[in-house]
């Protein structure tokens, strides 16, 4: 069983990769085609501005091969910006095509008095929906850094965090394909307890 | 509803090894930094910070030696930093497993590396640090460099806009005065700071009691407080203060 993180030149990677490893799972960085489509489990990382990570994608001709593993059942994990990615448009810097694996846009957090932007820290986690991921952060801190969100379906938002008067999708499910907003990487125990979800599915499929 | 405050421990690290700075003078080691890090994540704490007081070209890379060994079993915010002086230094951090790094004197003495670096890895992962005194005889707070031994120009308040405009995320502030005096936080310093600028303050120096982090939390409105001491000998343990606080209103991740 191989966990594929796809290497697009976005930040971070080997933080997501120290994670997947305590967690027992093999976990390969990879730009390859042929790496993506025969992983077991595929986790799309991101940090950063959406339209250069989709540029970064396309220009590493890695849109299809993810579509392509999208289709095919296996778990699919988007984190942060690489959530986003899932979606079908951004307007961050004009409108941006995304990855169209979930129905629903990414737009900028609102101005809010006392709520800064961009959400920088732990914000407690409200399950909508029910789904292995999000059970193991029901009601726990996790750990965020973005400055836009996902407007969508409330049939794809498995959880949400509280942010001014804001219900923030921090976990999205679309059949296999998962996006969580925070960073499970750096979400302490609970963030590990999400890994070890993630490996179950893997495994089960 | 918003965010929870950050409880940080921070871990003062010489030639490899857990050392604490007692008004940045007197210093006595305390532990193996994986060891120390693991415990806190354990115990609850929000982020970890670590400051670099290694003078040596050997020390520093052994600081990313560490920093590696560290994320590879601690999967809370890192913040690295300490005699920081260049792009490549960060960038070899931030590869190590650094998630943001921290700057000080180099900040002052080029504040472009604050504005590299933001453009490079994000605001986010840019911090600027600040050691501030109180000169009574101005009547404002003076920022100092190096390890809180040389006093510049800068009015600290004023040095927080400037380096928020140059693309710090965040601001790391101590209270050179309050530093290992174990009487509570600097709330004046910090009531100035946060209605100067919008970014998360970590509040740094002073932290004895368990009443120091409530009323900086509540009097100083700050994101995150910063202690080493209190944690590291076990004077006021983490979980024990996060449940104080929470009876005391402030939201805190339990």
């Amino acid at each position: 069983m191989t966990i594929v993180i796809v290497d697009y030149g976005a930040g971070n990677v080997l933080n997501v990769a120290k994670a997947i490893e305590y967690t027992g799972m093999s976990v390969k960085i990879s730009k390859d085609p042929a790496d993506i489509a025969s992983a077991d489990g595929l986790v799309v990382p991101g940090v950063g501005a959406f339209a250069k990570a989709m540029d970064q994608l396309k220009a590493a001709e890695l849109v299809e091969p993810i579509k392509d593993y999208a289709k095919s059942g296996r778990p699919l994990l988007g984190i942060c910006l690489g959530m986003q990615l899932l979606f079908d448009s951004s307007t961050e810097f004009g409108e941006t095509e995304g990855l169209g694996l979930i129905p629903g846009q990414v737009v900028a957090l609102p101005q809010q008095k006392n709520y800064k932007v961009p959400q920088m820290g732990w914000n407690k986690n409200e399950v909508r929906l029910e789904n292995p991921l999000a059970k193991t952060i029901d009601d726990k801190y996790t750990y965020f850094v973005h400055s836009y969100y996902v407007v969508t379906d409330k049939k794809y938002i498995a959880a949400t965090v509280p942010y001014g008067q804001i219900a923030v999708p921090s976990i999205v499910v679309n059949k296999n394909v998962i996006g969580v907003q925070f960073h499970p990487e750096k979400s302490g125990l609970d963030g590990l307890s999400l890994w070890q979800s993630f490996q179950e599915m893997v495994v089960s499929v | 509803m918003g965010l929870a405050k950050r409880i940080i421990p921070a871990l003062d690290i010489k030639n490899g090894q857990v050392v604490k700075g007692i008004s940045f003078d007197q210093i006595r080691a305390v532990g193996d930094p994986v060891a120390l890090a693991k415990r806190y994540q354990e115990m609850g704490a929000d982020e970890l910070v670590f400051l670099d007081i290694t003078a040596t070209i050997e020390g520093r890379a052994t600081m990313k030696s560490v920093v590696d060994q560290v994320s590879k079993e601690i999967f809370i915010p890192l913040t690295v930093g300490g005699g920081i002086r260049s792009l490549d230094e960060m960038t070899s951090l931030i590869q190590a497993g650094a998630d943001k790094i921290f700057l000080n004197s180099a900040a002052v003495k080029n504040p472009g590396l604050v504005t590299a670096g933001a453009q490079v890895f994000g605001a986010q992962a840019m911090v600027g640090a600040i050691d501030a005194k109180w000169d009574s005889v101005n009547g404002f707070y003076r920022v100092y460099i190096a390890g809180g031994t040389k006093p510049t120009a800068l009015d600290a308040i004023k040095w927080a806009q400037e380096l928020v405009r140059a693309g710090a995320g965040e601001l790391l502030v101590t209270s050179i005065d309050a530093d290992g005096q174990k009487k509570g936080y600097d709330l004046r310093l910090y009531q100035q700071l946060t209605a100067a600028v919008d970014v998360p303050i970590i509040a740094s120096g002073g932290a004895g009691t368990t009443k120091d982090f409530v009323d900086v939390f509540a009097d100083g409105s700050v994101d995150a407080a910063l202690a080493a001491s209190v944690f590291h000998y076990n004077q006021i343990a983490i979980p024990d203060l996060k449940r104080s606080l929470k009876e005391e209103q402030v939201e805190v991740r339990l």
